[in-house]
């Protein structure tokens, strides 16, 4: 069991004095070991959080700590030394003119020495799947081909976290696919928190535990199958939910309730086949 | 799009050329732009264009490919042939055009200054035809580093440097896919008068230039996430090496210099 290595506690926020508050009162706790997902309508504050994460941004009021340090000024360096960020826009964060260039530009800023680097370039990328690439310049790469880089990037500096702010967005399907896939094997082999941001709540399912955003506040927290047990709320609040919990929520508005909602295709077949053998 | 689009005229290859240190080549180039100057005989001429002559094959890039990449620039060398043929008037009549008298003078001149035209541009060309942009970002960065003394911000020049050489096929991939999406809303480009199509260009730098600053905006964010504070403390991972090839190339250098002193008149 990890420790609590994200700490908001009672965070508010305002991207000016006359604006209206972005975050209000916002509290959470994420461990060194948790797979999360933050999910909420456009404008809900979720890249808010994300940026507040790392020292982007900085609230008004209530702490932030980060491995138990307090997110400011002078712990800024330090605290984004932990934390990998990912994007949505795979073009406007690839910094690098090729693939090896890019992905070392984290470990560059960190004063990593060339040798060390070298190895950690060939490991991250390879990570990936990426490391038949290296010499390729960002325009002759896809979106999702520039997204693994970015992952790249950030695994090479071997964060304690990551943070993908809605780094499949731009993707199609296939693209999204590879990523989640990328992301689940790097999340086998190390023990880190992971934070996603996302609006497709099919990838939602995995996690560990959701923090479900509305209008600045913290809606609900709670494991993927609690939140989508509340079909009609998440609908109001503006989230669209999986075709596979749709589905459910059809069948037992037909009287067929299930006793388990189900997440993925396998676990509905599993509940519709036993549904009358009563055990 | 074309999507080998390469900046520049880079032509990758493996000649010795290629691999030379950028700053061995920028700095012996900086060096030939300046000799070129002192050379005053026929044979000190010679010396330069057999010099330069053997650098252009020992990149291994056909030289018709070479000569084709200074058509822009034979105007120049034919025109300032002319002008000295017709303004110079030393030594004896050759021969006339209708009336007009061509001196002497005036063909050696001529001849001499083209040449040295000629050179200069196809020697400097070679460091752009063998050399990646981004090499050449790092070898300014490196031989600037003194100007760090008076503050001279080397570091971020070199930055900006790279990350235009980085953006500029986005930026052109973006400009063609604008340009298409205002077309097919009945933008005219192609036809109509100087005014009309400098309007035309309006729709097209507008969303251009909003979409060049969001970028920016996100990149500085980006960069920043990344743990990017200024050039202090970083490493590199392209590094530049000297090696025995540039000595070499150094001392073949000095030997030039030594024969252009003793051909000189
Ligand atoms: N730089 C900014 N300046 C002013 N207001 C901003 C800025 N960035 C975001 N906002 C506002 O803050 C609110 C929250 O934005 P945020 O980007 O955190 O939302 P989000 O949940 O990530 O939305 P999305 O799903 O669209 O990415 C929005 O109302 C937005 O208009
Ligand atoms: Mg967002």
């Amino acid at each position: 069991m990890g420790y609590n290595f994200i700490e908001f506690k009672n965070v508010s926020f305002r991207y000016g004095e006359n604006m209206p508050w972005v975050l209000e009162n916002v509290s959470f706790q994420i461990k060194s070991d948790e797979w999360i997902a933050i999910i909420g309508h456009n404008g809900s504050g979720k890249s808010t959080i994300a940026k507040l994460m790392n020292g982007l941004l900085s609230p008004q009021k209530g702490t932030i700590l980060i491995d138990g340090m307090e997110v400011n000024e002078d712990t800024i360096w330090e605290i984004r030394k932990k934390i990998g960020m990912v994007f949505q826009n795979p073009d406007n964060q690839f910094v690098g003119t090729t693939v090896q260039d890019d992905v070392a530009f984290g470990m560059e800023n960190r004063g990593v020495p060339r040798q060390e680097m070298l190895k950690r370039l060939e490991d991250s990328l390879s990570a990936v799947g990426m490391q038949d690439y290296e010499l390729r310049e960002p325009h002759r790469l896809s979106g999702g081909q520039k997204q693994r880089v970015a992952i790249a990037g950030v695994l090479a500096i071997s964060p304690q976290a990551i943070i993908l702010d809605e780094a499949t967005a731009m993707l199609d399907p296939n693209g999204r696919k590879e990523i989640m896939d990328t992301i689940r094997s790097v999340k086998k082999k190390h023990p880190l928190s992971l934070i996603t941001i996302t609006h497709d709540l099919n990838e939602v399912t995995l996690v560990d535990r959701v923090i479900v955003m509305n209008k600045g506040k913290v809606w609900l927290e709670a494991s993927p199958r609690q939140v989508f047990s509340r079909k009609k709320e998440l609908l109001e609040i503006g989230l669209d939910i999986p075709f596979i919990a749709k589905l459910a929520g059809h069948l037992s508005q037909q009287g067929m309730p299930l006793k388990n909602e189900p997440l993925s295709h396998e676990e509905l077949l599993e509940e519709l086949w036993t549904y009358h053998s009563k055990m | 799009m074309n999507n080998a689009f390469i900046i520049g005229q880079y032509v990758p290859g493996e000649s010795i050329v290629h691999r030379l240190d950028p700053r061995t080549k920028m700095v012996v180039i900086f060096l030939f732009v300046i000799i070129v100057f002192f050379a005053n005989s026929f044979w000190s001429y010679a010396l330069l264009a057999v010099f330069s002559l053997a650098c252009a094959l020992f990149t291994r890039i056909k030289f018709s490919y070479i000569i084709k990449g200074l058509t822009p620039v034979w105007f120049l060398i034919i025109f300032t042939f002319l002008l000295h043929l017709i303004v110079t008037k030393e030594g004896d009549i050759l021969f006339r055009i209708f009336t007009y008298p061509v001196y002497a003078g005036g063909v050696m001149q001529g001849a001499a200054i083209s040449l040295r035209f000629f050179l200069l541009i196809m020697v400097t060309s070679l460091l752009t035809l063998t050399t990646t942009p981004i090499e050449i970002t790092d070898a300014i960065e490196s031989l600037l580093q003194p100007l760090k003394k008076i503050r001279f911000p080397v570091h971020e020049l070199a930055l900006m440097m790279s990350i235009s050489l980085r953006f500029i096929p986005t930026l052109l991939q973006e400009t063609e896919k604008i340009s298409k999406a205002q077309a097919s809303r009945g933008v005219d480009f192609k036809t109509g008068r100087v005014k009309e199509r400098i309007q035309a260009v309006v729709p097209l730098l507008v969303p251009l230039f909003v979409s060049a600053f969001k970028r920016a905006e996100e990149l500085a964010m980006a960069m920043e996430a990344r743990g990017y504070q200024g050039g202090e403390g970083r490493t590199k991972l392209r590094e530049l090496k000297i090696q025995q090839r540039d000595i070499l190339v150094f001392g073949v250098f000095a030997l030039l210099i030594v024969g252009l002193l003793f051909t000189r008149a």
